[in-house]
């Protein structure tokens, strides 16, 4: 109890003191992809709950980024303008939830709010992971890994295909998110700080609801649903019911992700949705030590932004492909698993005898 | 409190477990034996509601149970353990026995993310009674030690614990003594007689026979699937069918 919020908190200043440096290092042209980092390591924590603690594989968690940013990009620069009778629309218009906004030309057009936006992008996400994780879960191993994969694939391949998701282009011109009055989720120059503390400050809201959770009667039953399945349902546990309700958790973390990384780019592309994003945050959970949500959100930050800026070149995917090969080969809990921080705080701290209960 | 009827179930060409009837009274503890592959385990499982049976039907206080997920016959008032122990790994004893009382809190995923106040004092409940059944098992020294690396007896225990912790009515305990010592068997047998003595009905699947005739109130005998002999141990022993099932033919 006494400890849960520390790391946490250093994790806050660590944000602060990041955007700090930039500034005296003059390097702020850094704060983009740190902000974009951010939005990524919402889906890796996520995640990491669902393969770390639950004990259960999504290789089409791209799908969910993809599904979250495609469904608020659309509503908000689909334009309305046509449809002016039609009573859905005038009801919208009257409770203020259709803003008025500036088309590519200049012309007026009528766009969904992004806050309505946002919301019907999640409510999409949960529906649709309620409808493929109900059957899919009940598969185990490599078999969920292949059906979510399916998953994976076929979201690809519907927004890669479909005209009005833009087709291979994807969707560009989207407007900024205001999420407040002089809060903006967007790319104008001006509001570079101000996104990356709207970035980093999900991510540290995120984590704190997600160790919460795993220090929580939830976080035990899904662990031992990890473990041992069988005996968990045998202790009146709902196994079904928890491993469900983790995946929708975890889908709505990536479509979180999907949607504000999208208004803060401005666009997206069916890229964001291949399988091998989704293989890349897989392979972040993996290095990071499975069930370990601070070393997943380490390596993913470290590793999304390395690659945000161009680091690995043209060799992006077959990095994060060599990662698995190489994590699965030599070290498949992960390289930042609990066990190493507690065998490092037992050389510092020996002489006293920890009885933390709460690592 | 726990009434079997004409039970079976079929795998493929092999009857593993063939119109089997028996019933176990309130506070007794009633023990299942039969040579290997007799179907033993086949009726625990069928029982506790990880199969399904072909046809019959399970009444366990007054409800029929048969068709039910594991969960929810949990839910009712039985808990079991596993011939082969499986004890949560990466887990401490104590977490492993907080598993088992899951059902006795309500803190769900959202007061679990806002770490909501009434949830901490549920989880100091929780932890407190499993804490209270460690104690009871004299297994409490061991609460912080990870329970896959306790010692196989304790491990046989601890799982005991787990199950305990539910707060059953009726405790099936697939083959308690199984992989113990002569010490620690006759240990085991004090345990479930004191267990017993605690309120709980238990029915075990066992092989020792030490420990079966000791201390079981009656014994069902199966063999093939079929149930040959049910009555009081002494009686039991001098079953003819039984023993020939178990010795072989007698010339």
């Amino acid at each position: 109890m006494r400890f849960r919020y520390t790391p946490v908190a250093v994790f806050g200043i660590g944000v602060i003191a990041v955007q700090l440096l930039t500034v005296i290092a003059d390097k702020t042209q850094f704060m983009t992809q740190l902000t974009m980092t951010g939005y990524y390591s919402l889906v890796i924590i996520g995640l990491c709950l669902l393969m770390g603690y639950a004990g259960q594989i999504s290789l089409g968690h791209a799908g969910f980024f993809a599904i979250g940013g495609y469904v608020s990009a659309f509503l908000t620069t689909y334009d309305l303008t046509p449809y002016k009778g039609n009573s859905v629309v005038m009801f919208l218009s009257k409770t203020g939830m259709i803003a008025a906004a500036q088309d590519l030309y200049g012309g007026d057009s009528l766009v969904l709010h992004p806050w309505v936006a946002f919301i019907a992008a999640i409510s999409i996400t949960i529906v649709i992971a309620y409808v493929i994780g109900g059957p899919v879960l009940k598969l185990k191993g490599h078999y969920l890994a292949m059906a979510t994969l399916g998953f994976g694939t076929i979201v690809y391949k519907i927004v890669l295909g479909t005209g009005f998701f833009g087709a291979a282009d994807g969707l560009s011109d989207i407007p900024g998110f205001r999420i407040l009055p002089g809060l903006e989720v967007s790319g104008k120059i001006g509001l570079r700080v101000q996104n990356y503390y709207i970035a980093w400050g999900l991510v540290v809201l995120g984590m704190l609801l997600l160790t919460n959770l795993i220090h929580s009667r939830v976080g035990r039953a899904l662990r031992s649903i990890h473990s041992a399945e069988d005996a968990a349902n045998a202790m009146g546990i709902n196994t079904t019911s928890y491993k469900l309700k983790i995946f929708v958790l975890s889908a709505v973390f990536a479509a979180m992700g999907g949607v504000f990384l999208t208004h803060y780019n401005g666009g997206i592309g069916p890229s964001e949705a291949s399988i091998m994003k989704s293989v890349r945050y897989v392979a972040i959970v993996a290095i990071g030590g499975m069930a370990n949500l601070w070393g997943a959100l380490c390596m993913g930050i470290i590793l999304n932004f390395l690659s945000l800026r161009g680091y690995f070149g043209s060799y992006d995917d077959a990095i994060f492909g060599a990662i698995l090969i190489v994590i699965m080969l030599f070290a498949p809990e992960g390289l930042l698993r609990r066990e190493v921080f507690q065998s490092i705080k037992l050389r510092f701290s020996s002489g006293k005898i920890s009885g933390d209960k709460e690592a | 409190m726990l009434e079997v009827h004409d039970l079976s179930k079929r795998f493929g060409g092999l009857q593993a477990v063939g119109n089997v009837s028996f019933s176990v009274t309130q506070g007794a503890i009633k023990a299942l034996i039969g040579p290997n592959g007799a179907g033993k385990t086949t009726l625990f499982n069928l029982i506790s509601g990880v199969m399904s049976p072909d046809s019959g039907a399970v009444r366990f206080c007054n409800a029929e149970i048969n068709g039910l997920q594991p969960y929810q016959v949990a839910a009712k008032g039985m808990s079991r353990t596993f011939q082969h122990i499986r004890l949560f790994t990466h887990m401490t004893a104590l977490e492993n026995v907080m598993i088992g009382r899951h059902m006795h809190g309500r803190a769900g995923f959202l007061a679990g993310m806002l770490n909501l106040p009434w949830t901490s004092k549920e989880e100091k409940r929780l932890r407190e009674r499993a804490l209270e059944i460690m104690a009871f098992l004299g297994i409490a020294d061991f609460a912080d030690t990870e329970a896959t690396s306790l010692a196989y007896g304790q491990q046989r225990i601890l799982e005991i614990g787990r199950a305990l912790a539910c707060e059953p009515k009726l405790l099936l305990l697939d083959e308690p003594a199984a992989g113990l010592n002569m010490r620690e068997t006759a240990e085991m047998a004090k345990l479930i007689t004191r267990i017993r003595d605690t309120g709980v009905t238990i029915l075990l699947v066992e092989h020792d026979m030490s420990l079966v005739m000791k201390i079981s109130d009656e014994i069902v005998v199966l063999s093939y699937g079929q149930k040959i002999a049910e009555d009081r141990p002494l009686a039991i022993q001098k079953n003819t069918e039984v023993i020939r099932v178990y010795l072989g033919e007698d010339e």
